[in-house]
């Protein structure tokens, strides 16, 4: 059974099948509106999402599916102290697809390891999140026209920034890819990721400064410093207003450059930013949720075809 | 120092000075009712120094587990007083409850049910990996 836990799970070929199906549900949406009729996605949020969930949902809903699951751990059978395979194995007998969120890092993993239908993993603590770099890949082809030969600059928590991890993932199987981690030396990407670049000779460099790249980037990825991750609060006052974009910093970058921003922001990006042509990371919102039509719909195609 | 040779058991030599304890603890041999000889330091003409436990007994050995400690060790199976067979080993692919993974986020940290799993991603370096949350662990040999 195929699941999406690691978007390195799926080569570069079905990921691109997947992104020309969200093309082409953008195209024609009301072609797909009864395509999973009769078909349940459950929402599994171990921990609370309001995009991520309510984009599943959308998503299920515009190809005629339905819906069930819970937005917390607390309105879950995990209060009572049930094991979270437990859950996994039930849930599986009441769904067709399940999306999970957990704070816990390789939830999904263990999830699909007992679960009886394919898995998406929709955040797993400071580790993964496939959908989002789905979404993401979505926005830099739509924008640019490719997802090879550019320069990618990724900025501010690059530590816990799991929308970070999975999209360097994704991008560095793409040729002539350079990257950019612009980060506070306590936010670094961690050493596992590159020390994997390094293996793979994919050209990166890890910078404190936005200012000091600016012009040569094609895509830069700004994120928020999630203060959920952090165990201390001091630490996270202390960091969280490292990089904030604003027009003045947009000056010497492309012109053709592409903001992008997994969202929610607080305040890393000027809102000044928000009508700059450049900026596009309200228009990922809205690709996310076609990506995820696309995603759900070929699991359950994979799924009746195995 | 002498010690009796064993007559139906395993020795396994050529373990790096010092490591001798953790493949001691590691194998569990304390839970063992046959005699086991721990022997530290002895001079070795490949590795300078060398630990050598002898175990007076046909047991199971787990050899992912003597890999992923020390994968330059020598076993030596013995029947009737005579080497019957020599093992050589090396890091193996993958660990299955040999190690816990310490990252306080991974999701095994909670599900007490779940095995631990983690998997070799650099053999040169000796670093495995948690199948769950990729988080790092070098192989003792290595460090």
């Amino acid at each position: 059974m195929r699941h999406l836990i690691d978007i390195t799970d799926f080569t570069v070929g079905e990921i691109e099948k997947v992104l020309d199906l969200a093309d082409r549900m953008i195209a024609d949406p009301s072609a797909y509106r009864d395509s999973l009729r009769g078909r349940i996605l459950a929402t599994l949020f171990f921990e609370p999402s309001t995009r991520t969930r309510l984009s599943f949902e959308s998503a299920m809903l515009s190809l005629g599916g339905s819906v069930l699951g819970f937005s917390s751990a607390d309105s879950s059978s995990t209060a009572k102290g049930e094991s979270l395979m437990d859950t996994i194995r039930t849930v599986s007998c009441y769904s067709d697809i399940i999306a999970m969120r957990h704070p816990k890092e390789g939830a999904p993993m263990a999830g699909s390891l007992k679960s009886f239908v394919p898995i998406i993993n929709a955040g797993d603590g400071g580790h993964n999140h496939p959908t989002q770099t789905l979404t993401d890949l979505m926005t830099i082809r739509r924008e640019k026209g490719r997802l090879n030969h550019m320069t990618v600059g990724m900025c501010g928590d690059l530590k816990f920034g799991r929308t970070v991890h999975s999209l360097i993932g994704a991008m560095s199987r793409y040729e002539g890819v350079n990257f950019v981690l612009i980060s506070p030396p306590e936010l670094k990407v961690p050493s596992y990721i590159t020390e994997e670049l390094r293996r793979k000779g994919i050209p990166f460099r890890e910078v404190e400064t936005m200012e000091e790249v600016m012009p040569e980037l094609d895509v830069l990825y700004m994120t928020r410093v999630q203060k959920e991750r952090f165990f201390n609060e001091a630490d996270y006052i202390r960091l969280k207003d490292t990089y904030i974009l604003d027009p003045e910093k947009l000056r010497t970058a492309k012109s053709d450059m592409s903001i992008l921003h997994p969202l929610p922001r607080v305040n890393e990006i000027s809102t000044k930013v928000d009508d700059d042509p450049r900026a596009v990371y309200f228009t990922q919102v809205r690709n996310g949720r076609f990506v995820r039509m696309a995603l759900i719909k070929t699991l359950l195609e994979w799924e009746e075809n195995a | 120092m002498n010690i009796d040779s064993i007559y139906s058991g395993i020795v396994l030599d050529h373990i790096k000075a010092g490591r001798g304890m953790d493949v001691y603890r590691y194998l569990k041999l304390d839970e063992l009712d046959c005699p086991v000889a721990y022997i530290r330091n002895v001079r070795s003409g490949a590795i300078g120094r060398k630990d050598i436990i002898k175990i007076d007994a046909a047991i199971d050995l787990d050899l992912d587990v003597l890999g992923y400690i020390d994968p330059g060790i020598t076993v030596n199976i013995i029947k009737d007083g005579v080497v019957i067979e020599k093992k050589k080993l090396s890091l193996p692919e993958k660990l299955v409850n040999v190690i816990h993974c310490k990252n306080p986020r991974c999701i095994t940290t909670v599900e007490s049910a779940l095995d631990q799993h983690f998997i070799l991603k650099d053999r040169e370096r000796g670093v495995y990996r948690c199948m769950f949350c990729d988080a790092e662990r070098k192989s003792k040999a290595l460090r």
